[in-house]
């Protein structure tokens, strides 16, 4: 064994050797008790069994192991690996630590992975740097491209449904950097890539694939409602998202009031079905009723846009800023329409023909809870939001969108009517948070003007910048990532802003591109990365990337 | 014979500067004009009137008759493109996008049409594709397609400018300093390129510094010096006129 391991070692003995050492303590350490005190969540003083977040630091114990293979992206998996690991045990330590009084409360199992964690980082680091990446993925046989397809799909599934039943902020946090720096190290491995060549190269497969999942995730919550009730909402704040990245990502117009136009049709959705509390006795079909939010958003959007879209960059984020507060103030004030302060609250359940989708069902024998139901209907828009997007992207409107975001004076002298597409892309992304409003109308039951300060508008832009600008992934990631982590971290909800600051300083920094960037704008922020990538990967020239 | 483009007594002021002075212009039909003087004659000004970035303070410009104003696209639409001295490309696009976008106001698929993708957008993407490919062909670029446009050389990025700009099936074409910055190899290339657009029927007008170029190149050449036109005439002509020597070099002593 020892000399067959042996043999695989090339480049880096000892620094290979060192990670080695590191990972097979960290395995080690992961079955020895981490804590002094019994009570803490995933019996930490108990060894011999790798319970709690130790399971963490065991299953990047044994991916440490990859390192003694000679793979492509070596050192940079490895360090990636030996980072999280010791982010993982560094989260725990602290945990422990602050809930056992002092570092009394740490166990030797604890320092023992921090050492095996380090000797991993170390090695890691020592190793002779990797080559290039080649591009040397082949196409394989339609059923294993397409299982594998399914297979990372699935995992994710997995890894969300598991992550939401993880119940202590300590552990979740130990969660997030598992799979942050997990995700890291299949990037460099190269599997993301192939993924992602997977699913730009088998796009109707891809669709079909990530609708099951989506439509399969409420199955898996056992008739709870709560974090389906949360994915409803991730689905009204990412289809608002996928609109604004309209505006922000393809045409380039920072618009710091895009809030009001989702409050437009919040509003409408509120005052066309019938509330408990309004002014308004009309109830008219829903089907009809989005389609009116979106529109009155979108003539909104037209009615801020011509006098405001002469202005450019931090002026025209200033105007639209000025809007949404106005919005917000008008809401406000008029009590005969809108309720003043109180807002509309007994909205009431959605009704499609004659199902309500308020009550519970049960399908497959599985109970689905209520909010199912809104779940399902958010699918359906997010899907149309999706559609609309990608489709507009690849166009002569998309394609002028970014010309006129990359110099509008070029595009105008190149025959784009700057001012007729800066209209059409205000409107466009107006409509889809409008559309998206009468749904949340809906889904929280009522509708208030502090729903709709400028913070919320911030948070939309977070989204979009988080999750990286101009592509469907990254509103999606992006509004998941802010609805999620702050549900997941109570504890911290006071310091919730000063987290997203933070958060956001350190993408800005370490991956101004975003969490799923587009190819075009990787490429347009990362100066040093390989030529020709967007090229080889099957893309035909000059076609954009699909999401 | 009728002028392609008829300019007439434009002038352009900047608050107390005069930088276009009354220019008489005409392009003819399959015609490469050059634009000369020293720097800051107005040439470039000139030459953003013509293509709607600026709006002459008086005067009028005519485009195969029809008296254009108004927004720059409109210009564009109706068969004047150009390009910019200090190449303006879309730099994070491809080199084919940014074809693409010049194929823009030749095509009119709307919103609906194209979240639909109905027959007449496929047809249309379908067209503006095959003549996006054919123009990289023809300004030499065709391998270079995929790449950004930022990340191509500075020669590759001027004729990437005029593929985007012939995208817009310009009658005429107005090229501000298509040489500046290049080698001398690149610039006979450039001379060559410049030849064969006139070939498929578009008229030139290009401002430029290089004399050898000009002369060598230009069925007719007009020299601005503050913003008038002092003289006009074949290459010849022009570079016998004492008055164009005396504006490049200055009055003779004594």
């Amino acid at each position: 064994m020892r000399a067959r391991v042996r043999g695989r070692i090339r480049t880096g003995g000892r620094a290979t050797a060192l990670a080695l050492t590191g990972a097979v303590t960290l395995i080690l350490a992961a079955f020895s008790p981490w804590a002094t005190f019994a009570g803490f969540p995933g019996k930490m003083s108990l060894g011999g069994f790798a319970g709690g977040a130790r399971l963490f630091a065991l299953a990047l114990g044994v991916a440490a192991m990859v390192i003694v293979f000679d793979v492509r992206g070596r050192r940079q998996t490895g360090l990636s690996v030996g980072l999280g690991s010791l982010a993982v045990v560094g989260v725990n330590v602290v945990a422990i630590a602050g809930e056992g009084g002092a570092l009394g409360g740490v166990a030797w199992g604890a320092w023992l992975a921090l050492a095996g964690a380090g000797a991993i980082a170390a090695g890691a680091f020592l190793l002779p740097t990797d080559r290039p990446p080649g591009e040397e993925w082949r196409q394989l046989p339609a059923p294993i491209e397409a299982s594998a397809m399914a297979t990372g799909l699935l995992a994710v599934l997995g890894l969300v449904v598991w992550g939401l039943r993880i119940e202590e902020s300590s552990r979740f946090i130990s969660f997030l950097v598992f799979v942050g720096f997990a995700s890291v190290s299949l990037h460099h491995l190269g599997l993301f890539d192939w993924m992602s060549s997977l699913f730009t190269r088998r796009v109707r497969l891809a669709m079909v694939l990530t609708a099951a999942v989506a439509i399969a995730f409420p199955f898996t919550q056992e008739g709870n409602s709560y974090w389906i009730r949360v994915f409803a909402s991730i689905g009204v704040f990412a289809v608002a998202a996928i609109g604004l990245n309209v505006v922000v990502g393809l045409a380039g117009l920072l618009d710091l009031g895009y809030v009001a136009f989702f409050g437009v049709g919040a509003y409408v959705g509120a005052l066309f079905a019938d509330a408990t509390l309004t002014t308004v006795h009309v109830h008219l079909p829903f089907l009809l009723v989005i389609l009116l939010g979106g529109t009155i958003a979108a003539v909104f959007g037209l009615v801020i846009g011509a006098p405001t879209l002469r202005l450019r960059g931090d002026y025209l984020a200033i105007v639209t800023l000025g809007f949404g507060e106005i919005f917000r103030i008008t809401a406000n004030n008029w009590d005969g329409l809108t309720g003043g302060p109180n807002g509309i609250s007994g909205v009431p359940d959605l009704a499609i023909g004659s199902v309500n989708l308020g009550e519970a069902h049960t399908v497959f024998g599985v109970s689905l809870p209520g909010f199912a139901n809104y779940y399902f209907v958010e699918l359906l828009l997010l899907a149309a939001a999706i559609l609309v997007f990608t489709r507009l992207d690849d166009s002569r409107i998309g394609r002028a969108w970014v010309a006129i975001r990359e110099d509008e004076l070029a595009a105008a002298a190149s025959g784009v009517d700057t001012v007729r597409l800066k209209l059409m892309a205000f409107a466009i992304g107006a409509f889809l948070a409008g559309a998206a409003g009468t749904v949340n109308a809906h889904v929280t039951s009522q509708v208030s003007p502090d729903s709709y300060t400028f913070l919320e508008s911030i948070l939309l832009v977070a989204a979009v910048v988080l999750g990286g600008m101009g592509t469907v992934r990254g509103a999606l990631l992006g509004s998941a990532a802010l609805f999620i982590i702050p549900e997941k971290l109570r504890a911290f909800q006071d310091k919730r802003l000063l987290l997203f600051g933070i958060a956001l300083i350190l993408m800005m920094r370490l991956r101004p591109e975003g969490m799923a960037p587009s190819r075009r704008r990787q490429r347009e922020l990362r100066e040093e990365a390989p030529e020709g990538v967007a090229g080889a990967t099957g893309a035909p020239p000059g076609r954009p990337v699909a999401p | 014979m009728t002028a392609l483009l008829a300019v007439r007594g434009v002038t352009k002021r900047f608050g107390g500067l005069l930088a276009v002075d009354s220019v008489d212009l005409d392009v003819a039909p399959g015609e490469i004009v050059g634009v000369i003087g020293p720097n800051g004659a107005g040439k470039t000004t000139l030459f953003n009137c013509l293509s709607g970035l600026e709006t002459p303070t008086s005067g009028e410009i005519r485009f195969r008759g029809e008296r254009l104003a108004g927004r720059p696209d409109r210009f564009t639409r109706a068969g004047l493109a150009r390009t910019f001295q200090n190449i303006r490309l879309f730099p994070n696009m491809t080199a084919f996008e940014n074809v693409l976008v010049g194929r823009h106001c030749r095509t009119s698929v709307g919103l609906a049409s194209a979240i639909g993708r109905g027959p007449r957008f496929r047809r249309e993407e379908k067209e503006s594709y095959e003549r996006a490919r054919e123009l990289l062909v023809f300004v030499g670029l065709g391998p270079a397609g995929g790449e950004l446009a930022k990340n191509l050389s500075y020669g590759d990025q001027r004729r990437l400018e005029i593929s985007r700009a012939l995208a817009t099936e310009p009658g005429l074409l107005l090229l501000d300093e298509p040489r500046a910055g290049m080698n001398p190899q690149e610039t006979r290339s450039a001379a060559d390129l410049v030849r064969r657009i006139r070939e498929t029927g578009v008229s030139v007008a290009v401002i430029e510094h290089d004399m050898r170029f000009i002369f060598g190149l230009c069925d007719r050449v007009a020299v601005l010096v503050q913003g008038r036109k002092l003289v006009e005439g074949t290459p010849a002509e022009v570079q016998a006129d004492p008055r164009v020597v005396e504006a490049y070099l200055g009055a003779p002593a004594g």
